[in-house]
């Protein structure tokens, strides 16, 4: 399947673009989707083990599944405030 | 009673007279309100300005989120959240939090838990202009 991937901050530079589209297993995973981003970016390896991926706006662990059509962002930690 | 919440995200500078005002209530004896705002060194790092930028469908029901959970855990009456986004100069505000409840104590340990919580889960990210040029998203480990 295809996903398209919001991206923001640090990892927005990094991929030079505020979405980017991966293509994934029918059943991939987080961990799936970050494997495809390094692969396709490898500049973003830096960012290994900090990127936080949301789920149609909610936060999705690495084994949760990746259902066709969701809305998926992916981003560094936080710092608002 | 269901507290009233109001969340905004925007890009013009914060009234926090009106924010506060709006928390306000016959039903309370303390409103607490907090502002966040740029700071002009970073451990002896000078910044010229930030640049806020957010996710902000999710911003917003996270915000929503903590809003109702803070409302929940301390009894508030009513929260008011607003978060700049975009290019903020030096000394202008960047958050304003309003909490109010019939004492002051749930209300100061509510406006604190709201921040620290806020900067745990809330996507919205700062970039760093500082003197010397160079820009820098922060991203804490």
């Amino acid at each position: 399947m295809t996903v398209t991937v919001l991206c923001f901050a640090r990892l927005k530079e990094l991929v030079g673009s505020g979405r980017v589209t991966l293509e994934l297993p029918a059943d991939a995973s987080v961990k799936d989707l970050h494997r495809e981003l390094f692969q396709q970016f490898p500049a973003v390896e830096s960012l290994a083990g900090q990127l936080l991926v949301a789920v149609n706006g909610e936060y999705a662990s690495d084994d949760a599944a990746i259902p066709a059509g969701a809305e998926v962002a992916c981003f560094p930690p936080v710092s608002g405030g | 009673m269901e507290p009233q919440l109001q969340i905004r995200l925007t890009r013009a500078p914060i009234n926090h007279v009106e924010l506060t005002e709006a928390v306000r209530s016959p039903l309370c004896g303390a409103v607490v309100s907090f502002l966040g705002t740029v700071r002009e060194l970073t451990q002896g790092r000078q910044t010229t300005y930030l640049e806020y930028d957010a996710y902000e469908p999710m911003a917003e029901s996270e915000l929503r989120k903590l809003a109702e959970q803070a409302a929940e855990k301390w009894g508030l009456h009513a929260v008011a959240i607003t978060h700049r986004l975009g290019a903020l100069d030096l000394g202008e505000i960047a958050v304003a939090v309003a909490v109010s409840s019939p004492h002051r104590r749930e209300a100061f340990e509510a406006a604190s838990e709201i921040m620290s919580v806020m900067k745990q889960t809330v996507p919205i990210w700062k970039k760093e202009t500082w003197a010397d040029g160079e820009t820098e998203w922060i991203h804490p480990e």
